[in-house]
């Protein structure tokens, strides 16, 4: 039996979800050109995501922890405890970046041919994975480096990564959305991912701002993010905040909710704004 | 009885456009700023308003709705070749994507049966950046095939399109057709059973077009397979489609056999002067006017005669690169000839905002019959596509200079060639040797 396909106004796509694990091997593929497009024409091509995180932490170290004196966790080095910060922050910043210009980036694709639109967004913030995958390799080095080995916290980090993507889909997927109506949405994500990255707990333990202040400052997701990768590979060293993690996890559930719904809504009529 | 593959109800497509109030004309006769100001914070609050609503955002001082489909009804059944023409703006694309899923109807409702694949492009979502094999594998995933069927197909994708050298070469080194011969091949090897196509007919060189029109046939007339066909290329559409549907308006105008609906397209255009129907609105340069100035009056040319085609092209901006291409067709819709106002070669557009171009035919060659111009304005090869009118401006050459035992029959031959007769001695021998004139004894009487 051929399966039939009907096209109604209005009718909201009961298999979309299906749909989606149908067109998996396009978000492969996807995902694929991405990440093969990226380092092309670069000379030293992958080492980009080492030289990056790098340089940032070793800034980061010498004017909050040199230069400022902030404390660090515990007796965890400050260079590592910074890079704790910095891996899951490219992840969050990149993925929101390329993500929510994802859409606009594939005009061609979109006003030319159907697959759910979902695919386009989440397979750049994969692309955004790998170079956090490749990123962590410096953390290895760092722990062999101080030799800081990690406890047993270590086997939770992979909940606080997925959470780090989970909070940079959500509002992607909103913005990504807004970009194809309106294209003021493009200059908004350089200056949140800056903002962020000062507002974010990167190149300081997020013990140094107030008790009475904390929960308000976790309403950040990153917040969360970044403690929770801290608890994990510092060995526990900071006393994980519970109620900040539960605001924050409670943030980034709301904007993937939020960021889904709002792209559902308005993807069918993509092709005809973009 | 077969089983209808696509039964399309009642699709209508809705589309807002806005409209700008010009400064001098229209209310605002005299332009004060306190005008143009109250007038900028309306519309801002108005748009504003809409981004709180979540609703589409129109530029503009007045909305218009436009109804790019509106009540186009048809079925195709299964493994049914249907043609689709219509002048640009008709409504074909559109109906297209609705059907492709790209975009969905305001009103109305379809049922495709089976798996559909449609191909509005050739090598849509192609990467310059990745080699030839890549883009195989990718535009094949975006088309919709798996990665098996593309390992299957992939010799026989390569030797279609006669890439195989530059199979790992970047395709941004590629040569236009080059590009378009891979695209085109990886799209041709699709297999599913509902086939939708734009436009994809008309790219490459001669050569590569007939490999394609016959892959087109083959694809065709595959059993069981029900495809749709919009183009341009009428001659494509009669040869393959058995059944067309002419659309105008966004209506459908007529529904039957190919070779009536064909005609009944160009008989609409027996005008020699195309005029930009009014209305239509454009942000990118477009061709306001062609006048075809024939010798006689009733567009009627007689041979022997300089004939000319004027095309007004307006255009907001100065044109950086323009390419206009002029294309003289048949009754039979066979091209017999191009004149092509190509960048770099030739500039135009650089100045005002309206640019008149005149192609002149000090004499040209064209045999008596009836003919069509198509004219393309676009950027170089792999740009951008500003306007393309197929079928317009409809002319007659007729030949009553010379007297002749035999009438030339309207559109029997392509061309008439400059040639002379003449008599020698058939029993020399050197004249069979070199094959001259052998039969030399009907002379043509100028």
């Amino acid at each position: 039996m051929q399966d039939v396909i009907i096209i109604e106004a209005g009718r909201t796509e009961r298999h979309y979800w299906l749909d989606l694990w149908r067109y998996r091997e396009l978000f492969r593929v996807l995902a694929w050109r991405d990440l093969s497009v990226r380092y092309k024409q670069t000379v030293i091509g992958v080492l980009w995501a080492l030289i990056r995180p790098f340089l940032t932490m070793l800034v980061f170290t010498v004017i909050f922890g040199r230069i400022a004196k902030l404390p660090t966790d515990g007796n965890a080095p400050y260079a590592l405890l910074v890079f704790a910060g910095i891996l899951p922050w490219t992840l969050f910043s990149t993925g929101l970046s390329e993500a929510s210009n994802s859409l606009i980036n594939n005009t061609s694709l979109i006003s030319k041919v159907y697959f759910p639109r979902l695919i386009v967004p989440i397979a750049t913030v994969v692309v955004a994975f790998v170079d956090f995958l490749i990123s962590f390799c410096i953390l290895i080095l760092l722990i062999v480096w101080y030799w800081f080995l990690p406890d047993w916290r270590i086997i939770v980090l992979p909940i606080f990564v997925l959470l780090a993507f989970f909070a940079s889909v959500g509002p992607a997927l909103w913005i990504t959305s807004l970009n194809v109506k309106y294209r003021d949405f493009r200059y908004v994500i350089p200056f949140i991912v800056q903002f962020g990255l000062y507002v974010s707990p990167v190149g300081f333990s997020s013990s140094v701002v107030p008790a009475q202040w904390r929960l308000l400052y976790s309403l950040n997701p990153m917040v969360g993010v970044i403690d929770g990768f801290r608890w994990c590979i510092l060995r526990g060293q900071n006393e994980l905040y519970l109620p900040g993690l539960l605001a924050s996890g409670a943030v980034i559930a709301f904007f993937l909710w939020f960021g889904v719904r709002q792209f559902r809504k308005t993807e069918k009529s993509f092709a005809d704004l973009i | 009885m077969s089983e209808n593959a696509i039964v399309v109800e009642n699709l209508s497509k809705r589309y807002l456009i806005g409209h700008r109030l010009s400064a001098s004309g229209g209310r605002f006769k005299y332009t004060a700023l306190r005008d143009i100001i109250g007038r900028e914070i309306s519309n801002f609050t108005r748009k504003a308003a809409d981004v709180v609503r979540g609703r589409q955002v129109v530029q503009g001082d007045e909305i218009e709705e436009f109804w790019a489909l509106k009540n186009v009804s048809f079925e195709v059944k299964q493994g049914e070749v249907l043609g689709i023409v219509g002048r640009n703006g008709a409504g074909k694309s559109t109906l297209l994507k609705i059907l492709s899923r790209i975009t969905e109807p305001t009103e109305g409702r379809i049922s495709l049966r089976g798996r559909v694949s449609s191909l509005l492009e050739v090598g849509t979502g192609f990467h310059p950046e990745l080699t030839g094999r890549e883009n195989i594998f990718l535009n094949g995933a975006i088309l919709g095939m798996t990665q098996r069927e593309i390992r299957r197909k992939f010799d026989e994708i390569v030797a279609f399109a006669g890439v195989d050298k530059f199979l790992d070469t970047p395709v941004k080194h590629y040569s236009s057709g080059m590009y378009v011969r891979l695209a085109f091949a990886v799209a041709a090897h699709l297999d599913s059973d509902i086939m939708i196509v734009d436009e994809v007919l008309a790219v490459g060189d001669h050569e590569f077009r007939q490999k394609c029109l016959a892959k087109m046939n083959n694809i065709a007339s595959h059993q069981g397979r029900t495809v749709l066909l919009v183009s341009h290329d009428l001659a494509a559409v009669s040869e393959m489609a058995i059944r067309a549907l002419l659309v105008e308006g966004g209506r459908v105008a007529a529904d039957g056999n190919v070779a009536d609906i064909v005609s009944r397209y160009l008989s609409r255009d027996a005008d020699a002067i195309y005029v930009r129907p009014p209305g239509q609105k454009s942000s990118t340069p477009f061709i306001n006017r062609i006048e075809v100035c024939t010798s006689e009056s009733n567009a009627v040319h007689r041979f022997g005669e300089p004939l000319e085609v004027k095309i007004w092209i307006q255009h907001d901006a100065p044109i950086e690169k323009g390419c206009l291409t002029l294309n003289v067709h048949n009754q039979h819709q066979h091209a017999i000839f191009d004149a092509l106002a190509h960048y770099p070669y030739f500039r135009f557009g650089n100045s005002q905002n309206k640019t008149l171009l005149i192609c002149k035919l000090p004499s040209p060659k064209l045999y008596v019959g009836k003919y069509y111009l198509s004219v393309h304005l676009s950027e170089p090869p792999g740009g951008d596509l500003y306007e393309s009118l197929d079928g317009v401006c409809m002319f007659e050459v007729t030949r009553t200079d010379r007297t002749s035992l035999f009438p030339r029959l309207s559109g029997e031959c392509a061309y008439f060639e400059e040639y002379y007769w003449e008599t020698a001695d058939a029993d020399t021998t050197e004249h069979y040797v070199t094959h001259v004139a052998s039969h030399s004894t009907l002379q043509d009487v100028d």
